[in-house]
């Protein structure tokens, strides 16, 4: 690809200088024509350096990194308008900067609060009033049609965010979902807190997802403050994110299974869910692997006695999963509520910018460990792993495969002894000035952290983007001419971050 | 059906038999600090500073299990000399005072308002709230239903409406976004009502203190009757909480 955005590598830091700083115009065609010919947006966000307000663009191939930047117009015409996968970054910017692009197709709010230059607000809301401020719901208007709102505190013991489904009788028109009720500010607190405090932050960012967080967090700093963790804690750290994944996608499963009302199924996987939970509190001391990474490497080591008894523990669980995933394909009322419920198509997936295992549900078949791996992925084989009818079944399906996969990448990690220099509190001097950008696949796909240092080594900007950015608009895509009913089915085949969406 | 009866089998029975029964935690399991008095004053300080939750009282030699994460780095530090964490996952406080610990706790149970234990003792309805939790102590409340703890066979269930609820269990630093659904629950819960606030964010931000976008703790809104420290707290403590305050 001829391009005049710079190449640059996973989790290597660079000079901020070394980025094309372009002029608005040639920023716009670029970014624009590089996604066209099939380039994802990784990253797309303003950030303020020395009093001006800038732009910086992350894009992708499925080989290749891009960036470039450009100063910020305070108005401009919306890359969406042309360019779907801009969408969701477009309104966030215009939240987090105040800067308007005219046109924008569905200019609203995304978490709803003030942007930090005290312009007067894009959406004119005043923050003093609750969430959604004066904003009107998406209305669909008729003599059958009616309205369904949902949350933000919902039924279950969940993350709260407000559903709107516009239905004429059980059919759904169109769901919205505004989210922003978990926003805690964290983009901002990882610029102003203590660097010693950034570590216990990332793995709040989603619970979920602690270890996906932290390592893209702990790359980013190893980049920028040359640290090279060695070998061994490479190891542990891929045999956390793999736990982290089967654990996420067993409860899923389990979740599935029982708005099917498949009892059996949803009990043995919420069980051996905890089992492979367990697996990361043996690691670490802590159920979500909170406290295992830090800049550097981990805290924990692994023993050839830890060795043994993780082995043996993925041993006895390895064929109970296996029956459990065979028994759920297997009933023939699981497969009637799974197959062509909620279908996603492969342009539509491809608009939307959707990652991970939804993606791949669809048949898009990028996954970071293979593009753009880290820790011990470099020299793991990754067999490529799709479905193509992008319904419930499709998704569930995906979680099946990579349960079964990341079991025996955990299994092949495990037969050599394993060493490594443990960390003891983790801290780090970034370098002046610097760039970096980190992406690691975590369950719910591509996730990445951008870092940039002024010229004394302080974060100028923290740009989190987890998997849900671009995938909740896919949830609201699967819903269109769905049986409201299938709602809940649908959510937890995508079971999408609030927190980490809401940052 | 064979393949139902099949795995039926292989599941077997996995009940735990607690409180019957003692659990022992995994040995790197981070619970109930253990503190050393005697500690050389400039390892508490060391420990002290780099604390990212600034949760040590360096002078009294204590530990705010508010603010505490349980990530272990003072542990590290002090190669357990002056902190250890022990395997007591039984950390759950009826006052807030309790939560600064120099490594003992007072009865939960003697600490417990005797009207809650006759109201609530055989039955007891919860109403989670998620306010801006980060799905850890949401996930670890959710799994109290799974086959190993059933905290159903105790009497105690989660329900869908604050309507039908005896008390509201908060999760999360309490997002500015989130504050008036969390009041609104609150309200809808018939008195005598209970407040439980599960893990560090509701106790004191945790993680999220000092953002201007989250509370400095659920106490700081409505009255707390039960505090359940941890990052997130693990399930057994939540368990110990539930039945030792009610039962």
């Amino acid at each position: 690809m001829k391009t005049v955005f710079k190449q640059i590598a996973n989790g290597k830091a660079i000079a901020l200088d070394i980025i094309p700083h372009l002029a608005f115009d040639t920023f716009a065609q670029e970014v624009i024509a590089i996604v066209k010919q099939g380039g994802k947006v990784v990253h797309y966000f303003a950030y303020a350096d020395d009093g001006k307000v800038k732009l910086m663009a992350v894009l992708r191939t499925d080989a290749l990194l891009l960036a470039a930047g450009c100063d910020a117009p305070e108005t401009y015409p919306a890359f969406s308008a042309q360019c779907e996968p801009f969408h969701l970054f477009e309104r966030e910017m215009a939240e987090q900067f105040g800067i308007r692009p005219e046109g924008h197709p569905w200019l609203k709010m995304v978490r709803y609060h003030a942007n930090s230059r005290g312009l007067s607000d894009v959406f004119g809301n005043d923050y003093s009033q609750d969430i959604p401020g004066n904003y009107d719901y998406y209305a669909v208007e008729g003599p059958e049609i009616h309205e369904v709102a949902v949350g933000p505190v919902h039924a279950g013991v969940i993350e709260p965010g407000h559903f709107r489904f516009n239905c004429i009788g059980e059919r759904v028109l169109h769901l919205e979902i505004q989210l922003g009720y978990q926003h805690r500010g964290v983009e901002d607190l990882m610029c102003n807190a203590d660097f010693k405090r950034l570590p216990v932050i990332t793995e709040g960012i989603a619970g979920d997802t602690a270890i996906g967080n932290s390592l893209c967090m702990a790359q980013a700093f190893e980049g920028l403050a040359d640290i090279r963790p060695d070998a061994g804690a490479g190891i542990i750290r891929t045999i956390a994110l793999e736990l982290e994944r089967i654990a996420n996608h067993l409860g899923d499963l389990g979740a599935l299974s029982g708005d099917v009302a498949f009892l059996p199924a949803a009990n043995y996987f919420g069980r051996m869910r905890g089992d492979f939970l367990n697996m990361s509190l043996l690691l670490c001391g802590n159920r979500f692997g909170k406290g295992l990474v830090r800049p550097g490497g981990v805290c924990f080591p692994m023993t050839d006695d830890d060795r043994k008894n993780l082995t043996e523990r993925i041993k006895e669980l390895k064929p109970q999963v296996e029956h459990v995933i065979d028994l759920l394909f297997s009933t023939l009322s699981v497969l009637s509520r799974f197959e062509n419920c909620g279908t996603v198509s492969r342009i539509n997936s491809e608009k939307l910018g959707l990652v991970g295992p939804a993606a791949r549900a669809c048949g898009i078949s990028y996954d970071a460990r293979r593009s753009f791996p880290t820790e011990h992925y470099r020299l793991l084989d990754i067999a490529e792993n799709v479905e193509l009818t992008g319904d419930v079944y499709a998704r569930a399906k995906m979680r099946a495969h990579e349960v079964l996969q990341a079991i025996s990448i955990i299994e092949s990690l495990l037969k050599d002894p394993v060493q490594t220099e443990c960390v003891v509190s983790g801290s780090f001097n970034p370098a002046p000035s610097s760039f970096v950008v980190t992406i690691n696949e975590a369950w719910r796909g591509e996730l990445s952290h951008c870092v940039l240092t002024d010229a004394a080594g302080k974060i100028l900007r923290y740009k989190i983007k987890d998997p849900s950015f671009h995938n909740w608009n896919g949830l609201a895509m699967a819903l269109r001419d769905t049986g409201i009913s299938d709602f809940p089915l649908n959510n937890k085949s995508f079971n999408l971050s609030y927190c980490g969406f809401d940052l | 059906m064979l393949k139902t009866l099949k795995n039926r089998f292989e599941q077997g029975y996995r009940t735990s038999r607690y409180p019957k029964e003692k659990i022992k935690l995994l040995s790197r399991y981070r619970g109930l600090p253990k503190i050393n008095q005697n500690a050389p004053a400039d390892l508490v300080l060391q420990c002290a500073d780099a604390c990212p939750q600034k949760a040590i009282d360096s002078k009294h030699k204590m530990i705010d299990m508010g603010l505490c994460v349980f990530c272990g780095t003072c542990e590290r530090l002090s190669e357990g000399s002056f902190v250890s964490f022990s395997g007591n996952f039984e950390l759950a406080v009826s006052m807030k005072e309790h939560l600064l610990t120099g490594g003992d706790l007072p009865s939960l149970s003697r600490h417990s308002r005797q009207n809650f234990k006759a109201l609530f003792g055989r039955s007891l309805q919860l109403r989670q709230v998620s306010a801006a939790g980060c799905n850890a102590c949401e996930a670890d409340l959710n799994v109290l239903a799974t086959p190993f703890f059933d905290l159903a066979r105790f009497g105690i269930n989660f329900v869908a409406s604050p309507r039908h609820a005896d008390a509201i269990v908060v999760t999360g630093p309490i997002s500015r976004n989130m504050k008036t659904a969390l009041l609104k629950t609150y309200e809808a819960v018939p008195s005598p009502k209970v407040v439980i606030a599960a893990g560090s964010c509701s106790l004191s931000g945790g993680p999220f203190c000092g953002s201007p976008e989250v509370s400095p703790g659920l106490d700081s809104l409505i009255p707390v009757d039960l505090f359940i420290p941890g990052c997130p707290p693990h399930p057994l403590t939540y368990l110990h909480a539930l039945l030792t305050y009610f039962k």
